[in-house]
């Protein structure tokens, strides 16, 4: 008679704090809980906005509190944490061959950088002028 | 002078014996050259000939001898007792496979997945053997050789908290292996194949952890794979929309 009797181990809750691989990429996907939070308030601004100018100054008065500079610090941190490891995942999900050589991860991770700060520099122009 | 040692806990489960496994610690001469897979054996001739392992080339080919070393999956043969050494080691079966015993785990289902991807050449059309074989250029083959390099260790499974957490997802050696073959010029089978890789239990059940890329003993990268099937998965997705088949 067979004596196999396979063991099957529970995952424990914690599973994602014991390694810190696992510990970094929850922290990854729960930043978007951040982001979206960010996307709301300033959704909410655009709403307000439409409602007339003391409106949207009361909405910016309300950005002012200790409070919602302390979550903006937050957020920020997190957004840049969440784009700073997405780009460095970004040439897995790229496919790109040259001159019959696949392209040097390197080079997709710069353009996305150069990319961003690209953006980043015509925001802040549309913002300033 | 006394001999150098070094000790190593090893995660035990005997079914005839045990309701559930219980750590033993073993204590082992220390020579930096040594692996964990030669530790392993020393403790199976001098202390205890009673311990399960699973091991055949000693030279990271085979894949028979993944386990959890110090909570990593790795390769016995592939480890070093020189990369803890003064630490202890803990050894456990691979992490997400049931227990067969002591270090030996059940891997039925990886190998049913692996089979379940249709992993063989699907021609388009059948040649006759006069017309010699289907050929292939070498960029042609770049597209897919990384992918074809898995040796089924099943590490990256047992680094996959996805995996872990729902057994019906295909998993990464499998996807890779599915990839292997879609972008292979001589197949022809992408239609079929790509029915598993858009079901949810397909790439979608992957989070894109990316832990399995890092453990993977032959840097097949299946996290890349499952990704870019994520891409064509979209793209078929977008196609059926317009072009219904």
């Amino acid at each position: 008679m067979s004596k196999r009797n396979p063991y099957i181990r529970k995952l424990p809750m914690d599973w994602w704090m014991k390694q810190l691989f696992y510990t970094k990429y929850m922290i990854r996907e729960g930043s978007s809980v951040f982001v979206t939070l960010y996307s709301l308030i300033l959704a909410w601004g655009v709403f307000r906005l439409s409602q007339g100018e003391v409106a949207f100054n009361g909405w910016l008065d309300a950005l002012q509190s200790p409070f919602a500079i302390l979550l903006h610090i937050i957020m920020l941190i997190l957004a840049l944490y969440h784009t700073i490891t997405w780009f460095s995942l970004a040439p897995k999900a790229a496919d790109l061959w040259v001159k019959g050589k696949k392209l040097d991860e390197k080079v997709i991770i710069a353009a996305h950088y150069c990319t961003f700060v690209v953006v980043t520099v015509f925001c802040l122009l549309i913002i300033t002028l | 002078m006394s001999e150098l040692t070094v000790e190593i806990d090893i995660l035990r489960y005997r079914p005839e014996l045990d309701s559930e496994p219980f750590t033993q610690t073993f204590e082992v001469p220390y020579t930096p050259e040594l692996s964990v897979l030669e530790a392993l054996q020393y403790i199976k001739d001098h202390l205890d000939s009673s311990i399960s392992f699973r091991w055949s080339c000693r030279m990271a080919i085979c894949g028979s001898c993944g386990m959890m070393v110090n909570g990593v999956p790795k390769l016995g043969c592939k480890v070093f007792l020189r990369d803890y050494y003064p630490k202890k080691v803990s050894l456990e079966p691979l992490a997400n496979f049931p227990i067969e015993r002591d270090l030996v785990v059940v891997m039925d289902d990886f190998i049913q997945k692996l089979e379940s991807v249709k992993p063989y050449i699907i021609p388009g059309e059948n040649k006759c053997l006069s017309e010699g074989p289907y050929q292939q250029t070498p960029e042609q083959m770049a597209k897919y050789k990384q992918y074809s390099m898995c040796i089924n260790c099943g590490l990256c499974y047992a680094a996959c908290p996805q995996y872990a957490l729902d057994k019906k997802f295909t998993g990464p050696a499998a996807l890779a292996l599915l990839a292997r073959y879609n972008r292979d010029s001589r197949d022809n089978g992408e239609a079929q194949r790509m029915k598993i890789v858009n079901q949810e239990e397909g790439v979608w059940g992957c989070t894109f952890v990316g832990y399995c890329s890092v453990v993977c003993p032959k840097d097949v990268d299946p996290a890349a794979a499952i990704q870019l099937l994520k891409v064509e998965s979209s793209k078929d997705y977008l196609i059926g929309m317009f072009k219904p088949d």
